[in-house]
């Protein structure tokens, strides 16, 4: 399955990946990114995978990776 | 208990020099690697830093990392209300040297580490210095000072510290023991280092673990117990509570408040429907006088100000959190008052490189829970804990 792993000691909240992936991930209070299934690494369904490689490629902090599990 | 046991447990015995310790328990018998995570395996052997978790699949997910072991002996104890370590360090250092040096040989390590406060090295150098004249020991152990910050025990900041880096968390995409790096509590080496000599049969029916007891108690202190110990007994071992007791702390400040019931077994079982485990052994005992909520905030807020800084949601969070379990507290309500604490707890947990967002979320939950009446009374201006009005 794969998941979006973010690495809370690089995300500087810029917001990026809540506009590029904001069918898995919303805004806190913040502006950190919140799974929106609740989980720490959520699950990226099939279809957003390409959604979710530009997120990936475009955090200007490089916080975010695809990871398997 | 009888003699037999009492020459076996952790704290009994004499100076604490090499000496003592193999008149005492004699030189650890020849094991290979997988005789060691056997006898850990066999004998349930848990984690006691707080976490719990089994030491042999931690053992086995090391030496199954393809990179050559690191062994670390985690002594920090930033846990504010915990003791144990730095008294078992003190008291029985070649139990956890011995420990130690098991985990290396089932790890196939390269590299032993001992990580402690800074106060208790110059003792520690001793002790390695009279393993190695005694020809103990073919791993040498390196020593390293360990800050007082509660997260600098947590198993990634550990890791760093040893490595050079700060004593902080790291991000956990590659798990830490997946580095090829064991990061265990210096109390459950000290047990490995008993079960190696004694079995694991014997563990399961005198093993024991230490419990730090304080709060509301006559002498604050370590106690040594066997899991199941009524809760009454521990705060009996430590000279019997102050005055009738409201509630008590168990695990630590990451941990969860339960009914002052004497009988209450202290064990992962028993304690786990109250969202609550032994942990690192805290037991804090709450007088029947003083505010639950009050006690509970000022520890939320100690916990907000030890943050390491990296985390945005714990950063933001926890003062955020901690500023509102203080608001309920002092009686300053605000509609969705209750809610917004609970909401908050929800948010920061699983959300930061350690799981610091997540602990203190678990006390504030369990504050609310325990302490349930007094929400509602204080939010009507009254503390029913100290009878009077906010």
């Amino acid at each position: 399955m794969t998941r979006l792993h973010i690495d809370w000691t690089a995300c500087d909240g810029r917001g990026l990946c809540t506009e590029l992936l904001e069918e898995v991930l919303v805004e806190d209070d913040w502006g950190f990114p919140v799974a929106r299934d609740g989980q720490a690494e959520p699950v990226v369904p099939p279809p957003l995978e390409d959604a979710a490689r530009r997120a990936v490629d475009r955090c200007p902090m490089l916080a975010l990776k695809l990871v398997r599990r | 208990m009888t003699g037999v046991l009492e020459k076996m447990t952790l704290l009994t015995g004499g100076d604490g020099g090499l000496d003592d310790h193999l008149a005492r328990h004699g030189r650890l018998p020849a094991l290979d690697g997988d005789q060691i995570v056997g006898l850990a395996r066999d004998a349930s052997l848990t984690g006691r830093g707080g976490a719990g978790f089994p030491m042999w699949r931690k053992l086995g997910a090391v030496a199954a990392a393809g990179t050559p072991a690191t062994v670390i002996a985690n002594g920090a104890e930033g846990e504010p209300a915990s003791g144990k370590d730095r008294l078992l360090l003190t008291r029985r250092p070649h139990l956890v040297l011995d420990g130690l040096h098991l985990v290396a040989l089932a790890t196939g390590a390269r590299a032993a580490h001992l990580y402690a406060p800074a106060a208790l090295l110059p003792r520690l150098r001793e002790a390695l210095s009279a393993r190695r004249a005694a020809g103990l020991d073919k791993l040498p152990v390196t020593l390293t000072a360990a800050p007082g910050a509660f997260v600098s025990g947590e198993e990634s900041a550990v890791a760093s510290a040893v490595a050079g880096r700060g004593a902080v968390p790291t991000d956990k995409r590659i798990r830490v023991v997946a580095t090829g790096t064991l990061v265990q509590n210096v109390e459950t080496l000290a047990h490995l280092a008993l079960i190696a000599r004694y079995g694991p049969g014997w563990f399961l029916s005198a093993g024991t673990f230490l419990a730090t007891v304080s709060g509301a108690v006559v002498r604050p202190s370590v106690v040594e117990a066997r899991y199941g110990v009524p809760l009454g007994d521990l705060i009996a071992a430590s000279g019997g509570a102050t005055e009738r007791l409201q509630a008590v702390l168990v695990g630590g400040y990451h941990g969860g408040w339960v009914p002052a019931d004497p009988a209450l077994p202290v064990s992962p079982e028993a304690l786990a429907r109250y969202g609550a485990s032994p942990g690192a052994g805290v037991v804090v005992a709450l007088p029947a006088r003083a505010c639950g909520l009050a006690e509970s905030a000022k520890i939320a807020e100690y916990l907000a100000g030890q943050v390491a800084g990296q985390c945005g949601p714990c950063v933001n969070g926890l003062p955020r959190m901690a500023g509102t379990l203080a608001d309920l507290a002092a009686g300053r309500p605000r509609p969705g008052l209750a809610g917004e604490a609970a909401r908050l707890a929800a948010l920061v947990t699983g959300r930061g490189a350690c799981r610091h967002p997540d602990g203190t979320a678990r006390l504030v939950l369990s504050a609310m829970r325990a302490f349930e009446a007094d929400v509602a009374a204080h939010l009507n201006g009254r503390c029913l804990a100290t009878g009077g009005r906010l």
